[in-house]
């Protein structure tokens, strides 16, 4: 039982979702299912042989109405994990532990959300009012995007950083939906003057600063790495996992931290690193969850892609861009393929692996996926 | 505790976590005295009765010396702005009316460590002034304030941030 427990021990071998849109007319437990059944289909495993699932607390479709619809066999294995955004990554983690010890041998995560014609959440008075939103709501302060806006102004006071730099992770995203068929802003380019006239949310932060709202589902299919080679796709190794919850966090706002702006990323990542072969330095993409623009330099520090401070600058010069050195969101991101709590993040690392990718990142071998940061979170890095 | 008699959490409930479509706080145990506290126009904090340890948000025990003895003690409700926000619309209804309006973080000079989320106003004589009251241009990180306290209803104060620079 040593660090390397888990180490190539897993593979991802199915991915699948529905369409996205900012309304489909199908409910969330039959996007659900579809994408699962997509994912399946996509790795050649019957449904009977499912035995693992995962996915988020925030997930409406559980899993004995997921199970009992797609035929899966007896399930000896689920879990669920909490904070919104920050579980994308932390569904493959647990389907991995739970192949590579023995607890399941077929394990199913996914997520399926309408959250782009349904309610959101922070419009609804109700959710708004349990603790520990009494440090926050009673004082104006209502929404995901003010929270992170109130980290963002405190970063460009720190370190420099500018609204340019927010439009540069804006513009590399969106360059990147506009080369995907499948993403909801396809055929709508970005301008910087588009960006810089844009209606504020919540100053410093514009619209094209949020992710979309959409509808849609994802699912990835988890096996052991002997089966998965006997499987239809080329698999994606699961090298190292990690989940993040740092010292006195206070969920979104990270703000009674020591150090507000070393959020939940730098403590996965230090997880993530320390049980694998690689280094920052050997990521050729990364899909970084991207709810907010400032979440990228952000992470781009926590994960050591570069030092404290210097994210911003890390976006300069088309870095962030296809054949740039860090090319991140390869299929547009929350921010322009669609928002389905970061979990096609995770599907568009496997496809980079697999080679299937619309921006394609020559010769990829290893990608690393985040899950939400301002809240407590999770990652994953990915090889072939 | 209860410094008034009736509980901030009792007030608040009676009126289903609303007043004129403004979210009230909507407290727990370990947040109470917080709001009782604030009624009677003090900032006071949570410490550790046995080591010390001032700590925010509140809870039930100490996270360095583990105790679950506490105290509340009064700061001097004066502090400098961290970083601040101005929230557009889309809003709740009653937030959009008073949109813009800029939200602060403030840190207590008394205890830098803790921040303070609330939203501002001109001078410490308005405690009611409109959310909206305070020109951004007027405000930067590192702004002197002062807490101040608005009734949002009979027995439910909030505290807010007063600007008292020239
Ligand atoms: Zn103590």
């Amino acid at each position: 039982m040593g660090e390397a427990m888990l180490k190539d021990r897993t593979a991802i071998v199915g991915i699948g979702q529905t369409r996205f849109a900012k309304s489909l007319d199908e409910p969330e437990k039959t996007l659900a299912c579809r994408a699962v059944l997509a994912a399946l289909d996509d790795a050649g495993i019957d449904p009977s042989e499912v035995d693992a699932l995962a996915s988020y607390t925030m997930e409406e479709t559980d899993e004995v109405e997921l199970a009992k619809s797609i035929g899966a066999g007896d399930i000896t294995f689920f879990s669920r994990t909490g904070f919104g955004g920050g579980g994308s990554c932390a569904t493959v983690a647990h389907l991995a532990m739970a192949v590579a010890t023995g607890q399941a041998s077929v394990g199913v995560a996914w997520r399926s959300r309408k959250r782009g014609s349904g309610v959101r959440p922070w419009t609804n008075t109700g959710v708004q009012l349990p603790t520990p939103a009494q440090w926050t709501r009673p004082f104006g302060l209502l929404r995901p995007a003010d929270e992170i806006a109130m980290l963002a102004r405190r970063y460009m006071h720190e370190y420099g950083a500018t609204r340019d730099h927010l439009f540069n992770v804006a513009l590399a995203c969106r360059n990147r939906a506009n080369q995907n068929p499948a993403a909801v802003m396809y055929e709508r380019p970005l301008t910087r003057e588009m960006y810089m006239d844009a209606r504020w949310i919540s100053e410093p932060l514009c619209l094209y600063d949020n992710c979309l709202e959409t509808d849609g589902a994802l699912a990835c299919v988890v096996v052991g790495a002997e089966r998965a080679r006997d499987c239809r796709q080329r698999p994606v190794y699961v090298h190292s996992v990690a989940q993040g919850l740092p010292a006195q966090h206070h969920g979104m706002v990270n703000y009674w931290n020591d150090d507000p702006l070393t959020g939940p990323a730098w403590t996965a990542a230090r997880q993530l690193w320390k049980t694998a072969d690689l280094g920052p330095q050997d990521v050729d993409t990364a899909q970084i969850y991207d709810a907010f623009t400032p979440l990228i330099p952000l992470s781009l520090e926590g994960y050591g892609f570069c030092g404290r401070g210097e994210g911003a600058a890390y976006t300069e010069g088309g870095a962030l861009e296809l054949g740039g050195r860090l090319p991140i969101n390869t299929a547009g991101g929350g921010l322009s393929e669609g928002y389905v709590h970061g979990f096609n993040l995770i599907n568009e690392g496997v496809r980079q692996l697999r080679g299937s990718s619309t921006s394609q990142v020559p010769d990829a071998a290893t990608c690393l996926v985040t899950a939400g940061e301002g809240v407590p979170t999770s990652a994953l890095l990915l090889r072939n | 505790m209860s410094v008034t008699g009736t509980s901030v959490t009792e007030t608040v409930n009676a009126g289903g976590g609303l007043v004129d479509g403004l979210l009230l706080p909507w407290p727990d145990a370990d947040g109470e005295p917080f709001w009782q506290y604030a009624l009677r126009g003090e900032l006071r904090v949570q410490a550790c009765a046995d080591c010390g340890l001032r700590r925010f948000p509140p809870r039930p025990s100490c996270p360095r010396c583990h105790s679950f003895a506490d105290t509340w003690q009064q700061t001097s409700g004066r502090g400098r702005i961290w970083s601040f926000v101005v929230a557009h619309p889309p809003l709740l209804p009653a937030y959009a009316a008073q949109a813009p309006y800029p939200v602060a973080v403030v840190e207590l000079d008394d205890d830098p460590a803790i921040r303070m989320v609330g939203t501002l106003t001109p001078s410490v004589r308005r405690p009611d002034a409109p959310w909206n009251a305070v020109p951004v241009s007027r405000l930067r990180i590192g702004t002197p304030v002062q807490a101040v306290y608005q009734i949002l209803t009979p027995g439910v104060a909030v505290p807010r941030w007063a600007l008292t620079s020239p």
